[in-house]
């Protein structure tokens, strides 16, 4: 009898995994919330989108303001910076993207980006680096006038946030 | 090495009775006073005692800082400044503990290299090693968690930096930074949960120091010849012998540390700690403190990329394998003979390293431009072939110098001759 119940699964063999399985899920459960708790709180969710008066920036200057703890470049581009960033051919990119594409139509003087570079995290310099445009100083990452990345260790560009003209002034990112 | 039985005998009733219920008395003479310990062992083996030292010293001290700091983006670099101006000997307690980080790595790259030299990492304490690489880790983490909470301009870049390393990992990266900083960037939940957990790892590092020295325990000391124990006139008892030893290293290490405590504080940080956190404004050079220069450099050589691997990706597994091809040096290191002493061929490669391990701390703190960037590719290429081209080697090509017969025959050889 004791040979017959070692080889096939008995009761207490299903009575064992079941509970332990019960257990896991249990386990499970009690740890999501104190994984979760780490995760964003309500607080910080709810400064998600913001309003911005851009009439007080002038031509060729730039502002950085805060979007969900996030520094965003406002920058009022030149026509020279713009007609600069639309002669670049795709193949000289590391992340091809039209100029057009990175900004809305009708307001094209008006590039609006996160301003952390896409490799670590820093807030690149304004009006520097080798394409006119941003020099990340932590690893040395060029941007161009269209906050595209040129060369150094950042492997995208410079992201554009979600945002609206709500009226010709006020812009509503988020 | 089974000859640790130790001489302990209860001497009262109380002794035996407790002797028989917790044996605690006897572990400690056995553990850490009868415990034979190679006669030879020179001035490098007093780091793994100063390293505990170290550890105990940073414990206390930020104990006693956290009763006064407060872990908030508006008042953690105020609560700073009052521990350092108001706080009764605050300067002193604060100082010693920030100099006490650095202090503590000088310690654990000593300890490091002497293993390296002597080949401590050898059979039988592979495990050793691996826990030892283990706290080096840990001992990292916690270092640059407390350089956070001041919450000055290089403790909030430094942050952003360290923490946009996660999110170079595929598909989960993005969620796993956020979930890391509680936010978008980092901002308060951040700086809370980071003092929360720079109380608690000294704690986790101080159980694994303990697997560390049971580790440690089973095969004995390695020591200089790299020759094994082979009877007990190669041994003395750790007390009184090693106790006084390592305690007369751990006072001559005091004196440079307190030198720093009393007359240069800030010397070993970076000026622009002192400018409070500012989201809006990266410092034109970020720099991390002194000891993450070499992976630091490391991270971002890679500015390449590789097949389908990006140059961000690239430099995170490049930095992750720095430590990790640590973690398998036993396997890699194919020479049977332990200690460099007696490997002619290893030791130049050995001090190359040394030097290439300084070279890289010092290209981690210049900017990332013209000469510099190639120099660094360089430095990371020799620290990856030292472990997974010229140790192998090495192993298959090189005639070892005649070993001594015996630890003993090594110390009499050296006072006759």
């Amino acid at each position: 009898m004791a040979t017959a119940s070692e080889t096939k699964a008995t009761r207490r063999d299903f009575l064992y995994i079941a509970t332990g399985a019960v257990g896991a899920v249990g386990v499970a459960g009690a740890a999501w919330p104190l994984i979760n708790q780490l995760n964003p709180s309500a607080s910080v969710l709810a400064l998600a989108s913001i309003r911005f008066d851009v009439s007080s920036v002038e031509e060729g200057s730039s502002v950085t303001i805060l979007w969900r703890g996030l520094p965003v470049f406002v920058r009022h581009r030149t026509p020279a910076e713009i007609e600069e960033a639309r002669a670049v051919p795709m193949e000289d990119l590391k992340d091809p993207q039209a100029d057009q594409d990175r900004v809305l139509e009708g307001h094209e003087e008006w590039l609006i980006m996160v301003a952390n570079c896409t490799h670590l995290g820093c807030v690149p310099v304004g009006e520097s680096g080798d394409f006119d445009g941003w020099f990340c100083p932590c690893h040395g990452s060029h941007y161009d006038t269209s906050g595209r990345i040129r060369r150094g260790p950042a492997p995208a560009n410079l992201v554009v946030p979600p945002y609206a003209f709500v009226s010709d002034t006020v812009v509503e990112i988020g | 090495m089974a000859n640790h039985a130790g001489n302990y005998t209860p001497g009262t009733g109380v002794e035996r009775w407790l002797d028989e219920r917790l044996p605690i008395v006897r572990f400690s003479k056995e553990h850490l006073m009868d415990f034979p310990t190679p006669k030879n062992l020179n001035y490098w083996w007093t780091f793994g005692a100063i390293l505990a030292f170290m550890l105990v010293a940073q414990i206390a001290t930020g104990v006693v800082l956290a009763m006064h700091y407060t872990p908030h983006v508006d008042l953690a670099f105020a609560s700073v400044e009052h521990i350092r101006r108001d706080v009764n000997f605050g300067r002193i307690i604060q100082g010693t503990h920030a100099v006490g980080a650095s202090m503590f790595f000088v310690a654990i790259y000593v300890h490091m290299f002497r293993g390296l030299y002597y080949g401590s990492y050898k059979a039988p304490r592979e495990v050793i090693w691996m826990l030892g690489v283990i706290l080096f880790v840990l001992v990292m983490a916690t270092a640059f968690m407390g350089y956070v909470l001041p919450w000055g301009q290089m403790s909030l870049w430094g942050a952003t930096v360290i923490t946009g390393i996660f999110s170079a990992i595929p598909l989960v990266g993005e969620a796993l930074q956020t979930l890391l900083l509680g936010g978008f960037s980092v901002a308060n939940p951040t700086l809370n949960r980071f003092f929360s957990l720079h109380y608690l790892l000294p704690f986790i590092i101080a159980a694994v120091v303990v697997l560390h020295i049971w580790a440690l325990h089973v095969p004995g000391n390695n020591n200089p010849t790299g020759v094994e124990v082979k009877e007990s006139r190669d041994t003395l008892p750790f007390h009184p012998y090693y106790t006084m030893k390592d305690l007369f290293a751990v006072v001559v290490f005091l004196i440079p540390f307190a030198w720093f405590v009393f007359f240069a504080p800030d010397i070993l940080g970076h000026a622009d700690n002192y400018i409070p956190g500012n989201p809006q404004v990266t410092p034109t050079h970020i720099v991390p403190e002194w000891y993450l220069l070499p992976f630091y450099t490391i991270l971002r050589a890679i500015d390449f990329n590789v097949l389908f691997i990006d140059s961000k990706l690239g430099g995170v597994i490049a930095m992750a394998g720095s430590m990790l091809v640590l973690f398998i040096l036993p396997w890699l290191d194919t020479s049977r003979v332990r200690s460099g002493t007696f490997r002619p061929l290893f030791k130049p490669f050995f001090w190359l390293f040394v030097v290439n391990f300084i070279a890289l701390a010092y290209l981690g703190a210049q900017p990332a431009e013209g000469i510099y960037i190639l120099l660094a590719k360089i430095c990371v290429a020799y620290y990856f072939a030292y472990f997974l081209i010229i140790l192998p080697l090495l192993g298959r090509f090189e005639r070892p110098a005649p070993l001594p017969v015996s630890i003993s025959e090594s110390v009499l050889g050296k006072a006759n001759g």
